[in-house]
């Protein structure tokens, strides 16, 4: 039996398992709204925006094992749809977004809505598809759904031009794809492995530094297991957080521009460091010719070679799948007994413990004006550990980080590669309708929020009832700090005026809003919005924070990793000249 | 440094494009791009000549492979290699000027593919350094115009680029 293109979409989708498609319809795919309407096996969620279709998207399949799906229409859906796409590709997070496009005959032409959509969408995304005729639909969407999902994770946009979803065809859904340029690697490389014990078991310094790589393949227990056997020292970044558990006695906090005190120092002065599904980046490593200034051995693990060696050379590369490689090491070195030596590491723990000692999150509590550190301390304490937080961008995010200390992974969604404002509340609603059952806190500012506020609407459409904490400084927060320290305090727009009551909003989209700003009504207000009374409501909590509070530790434009700026009341350590340091290790 | 990338790619609508999206993406050079469907006719064969240090070449052998229809990427630098180019290049060429213009073809085995009255149309092949040989050694201002096809590269002897 012949059934239309826009019938094959939807029976692709259901062969896939999809359970949520998000999208926002128009001229170019109403073929396959209308195939959505006449299907009741996954269900559409119509956004109100084709940003937060694919933000929620994104974030459904953060919080899953699932590959997230968008539907937009041709031209400006299409659009819309680039600066989620642009998020999810940076996080290396599995989407497939199907675009509409104009006829056929009509491409190249200007057409009314027209958008190169496979141009515009190429260089943020793992691939795309331009499907031209009806017969290679559903071999394509298979091709989408592995491509997107295996390896390292990307979105796949297949944008379809509106007469194929309106030609027929009959359908058969292959069963299993091979593409003879698409191998991604699994197992690591034996040999390399076994090099990998043998530099481990010679550190004195060790130190595990755990990327999202490890939230993505899944190998949370496996980081776990390692942390433990070796009782190796650990960081996450902040896409790794939840890969060990924040709580866990050798995690030693995030590192980077924001990290620890201690995990930055040791970082720097780890001599064998061990990556597992991170990727170096800027705002972890800053400088790497700094970075580097410290001799260290660095073992690689990644399942995309091109992320070996591209900011930093490494002496031990490992390519494949995180879980698959720490079970080989993990193997091998239980199976050797391998180990450091057990009083170089000690001395070592002693120096970590040290650093840890002064606590570089602490922060000056106020019973007079809400810190914004106390809100997500709190946050942790009423959810106990155990919420799904979203967030957006700027300090916020940053506090969220640092301040909840996520005990799983797949627990913490925000955007860390392109740092979208407008992510976090999609994110909630898409986290929320993953994890039915779960707690889902959208951490937000009074700035990002506004960027995708519309989505309240979505909310109230579909029950999400998630808690959107707003901490609200009244300035784009992230952006005064900068200006702060150096642009001489020149704020130069990043004033938020003219603030809507925000509590009013919430109302007006049919939620719960409150408004707090006495610190002794931020547990209380926590308590009412996450307890029994209100769990089926969507709460919004306008928390008027200080103003002026800053993130820290902070690592400033091209300093290293050991020239940190720390809270004020760490002032004596930021005197200590790092720099003669450099050949710090004398511990064995 | 100058390195040669040969390519086998899906012979593809599309494809091109990612390739040379990847090069301006990434700020990566392209002194010259070859590209031609092979006897098979699912593939392409591309040639990229490009420049930079070892790393850049090492992330931009990584980043062509991380495309889905790139099948395959080798750096022809690695070993013995031959590299030839194809030049077409047309002369003014009257009174005296289209004997030397003759004798020069000759000596760099060129050959002239059409006459005029006033021009010639001399083909020339070989390794790109030898091209510029040629115009180096004719008087400049009688070229009318030139056009070249940048470089296509294989190993030598055993050493084969399939799939
Ligand atoms: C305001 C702001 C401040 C920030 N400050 C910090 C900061 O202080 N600290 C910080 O850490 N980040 C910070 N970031 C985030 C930063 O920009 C990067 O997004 C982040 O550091 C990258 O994390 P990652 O190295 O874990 O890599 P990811 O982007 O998570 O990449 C994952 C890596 O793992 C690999 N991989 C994926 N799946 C697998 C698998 N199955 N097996 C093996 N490998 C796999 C991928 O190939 C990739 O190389 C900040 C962002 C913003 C917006
Ligand atoms: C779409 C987008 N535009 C601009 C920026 C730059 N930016 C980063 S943080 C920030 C301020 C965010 O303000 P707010 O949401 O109030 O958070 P706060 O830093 O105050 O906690 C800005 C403008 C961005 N990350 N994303
Ligand atoms: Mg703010």
């Amino acid at each position: 039996m012949e059934i239309s293109g826009a019938e094959i979409v939807t029976r692709c989708l259901q062969e896939e398992g999809v359970e949520f498609v998000f999208g926002y319809p128009g001229g170019a795919v109403l073929e396959i709204y209308d195939a959505i309407f006449k299907q009741e096996v996954f269900k559409h969620v119509l956004v109100r925006h084709e940003q937060a279709a694919v933000h929620a998207a994104d974030a459904y399949s953060r919080s899953s094992n699932k590959v997230g799906v968008a539907l937009v229409t041709s031209g400006p859906g299409a659009t819309n749809a680039l600066t989620g796409i642009a998020t999810a590709y940076m996080d290396s997070i599995p989407l497939v977004v199907i675009s509409g496009q104009v006829g056929t005959n009509a491409i190249g032409l200007d057409a009314f809505q027209e958008v190169d959509m496979v141009g515009c969408s190429r260089p943020i995304v793992k691939h795309n598809f331009l499907v031209k005729d009806i017969r290679d639909l559903a071999t394509t969407f298979k091709k989408a759904f592995h491509i997107a999902a295996t390896g390292r994770p990307g979105p796949v946009v297949i944008d379809i031009p509106k007469d194929v979803t309106m030609n027929k065809t009959t359908f058969s859904y292959p069963s299993s794809v091979s593409i003879r340029s698409y191998n991604p690697p699994t197992k690591g490389h034996p040999g390399q492995i076994k090099k990998a014990a043998n530099l481990i078991a010679e550190a004195k310094r060790p130190f595990l530094y755990v990327g999202g790589g490890a939230i993505q393949g899944g190998a949370g227990k496996e980081v776990t297991d390692l942390a433990n056997l070796l009782n190796l020292p650990t960081t996450n970044t902040l896409m790794g957080l939840g890969a060990l558990d924040g709580t866990h006695p050798n995690f030693v906090g995030m590192l980077g521009m924001h990290g620890t005190y201690e995990a930055n120092l040791a970082m720097q002065y780890c001599d064998v460091l061990i990556a597992v599904g991170a990727r170096f980046d800027d705002r972890v490593i800053s400088v790497p010719s700094q970075f580097l200034a410290s001799p260290k051995k660095i073992i690689h693990i990644d399942v995309d070679p091109s992320s070996i060696a591209k900011r930093v050379k490494v002496d031990i590369p490992i390519v494949g799948d995180v879980k698959h490689v720490l079970t080989d090491l993990l193997a091998q070195l239980r199976e050797s007994g391998q180990k450091p030596n057990a009083e170089a590491l000690a001395n070592w723990w002693q120096q970590i413990n040290e650093w840890r000692k002064p606590n570089s999150l602490l922060y000056t509590p106020s019973t007079e004006v809400i810190k914004p550190q106390h809100v997500i301390e709190t946050l942790w304490k009423v959810t106990n550990g155990e919420a799904i937080v979203t967030s957006d961008v700027g300090q916020h995010q940053m506090w969220a980080a640092q301040y909840y200390k996520f005990r799983r992974p797949k627990q913490w969604i925000n955007s860390g590669g392109l740092g979208t404002m407008g992510f976090g509340l999609p994110a909630a609603m898409g986290a929320q309708l993953a994890n039915p059952d779960a707690q889902v806190a959208c951490v937000t500012g009074e700035g990002s929020i506004q960027m995708n506020i519309q989505e309240l609407s979505t909310c109230k459409q579909y029950h999400t009832p998630v808690k959107v904490l707003s901490l609200n400084n009244r300035y784009l927060g992230m952006v005064r700090q900068w200006q702060e320290f150096f642009y001489g305090t020149r704020y130069s727009e990043s004033y938020m005026d003219a603030l809507p009551d925000f509590v009013k909003v919430a109302e007006a989209y049919g939620h719960v809003g409150f408004k707090v700003e006495n610190p002794a009504d931020v547990e209380p207000v926590l308590k009412e919005a996450f307890g029994p009374s209100l769990k089926e409501r969507l709460v919004f909590i306008d928390f008027r924070t200080d103003q002026t509070e800053n993130v820290f530790p902070m690592i400033q434009n091209g300093r290293g990793l050991n020239q940190m700026d720390l809270p004020p009341h760490m002032r004596d350590y930021q005197q200590v000249p790092f720099e003669n340091n450099r050949d710090y290790g004398n511990l064995s | 440094m100058r390195h040669i990338l040969s390519t086998l790619l899906e012979n593809e609508a599309g494809a091109l494009s990612r390739v040379t999206g990847l090069f301006s993406a990434r700020g990566y050079n392209i002194d010259s791009l070859t590209v031609q469907t092979t006897e098979d006719p699912t593939l392409s064969r591309m040639t990229i000549v490009t420049h930079g240090s070892d790393e850049v070449i090492e992330q931009i052998t990584k980043q062509l492979n991380k495309l889905i229809e790139v099948v395959k990427v080798i750096d022809l630098n690695e070993s013995e290699h031959i590299e030839r180019e194809l030049m077409l290049i047309k002369v003014r060429a009257t009174g005296k000027e289209r004997e030397e213009m003759k004798r020069m073809a000759d000596i760099f085995r060129g050959r002239i593919i059409d006459v005029t009255e006033k021009t010639y149309t001399i083909e020339l092949t070989g390794p790109g350094e030898k091209l510029d040989a040629f115009i180096k050694a004719i008087d400049s201002t009688v070229i009318l115009e030139t056009v070249r096809t940048g470089a296509s590269g294989i190993g030598r002897g055993e050493r084969i680029l399939k799939i």
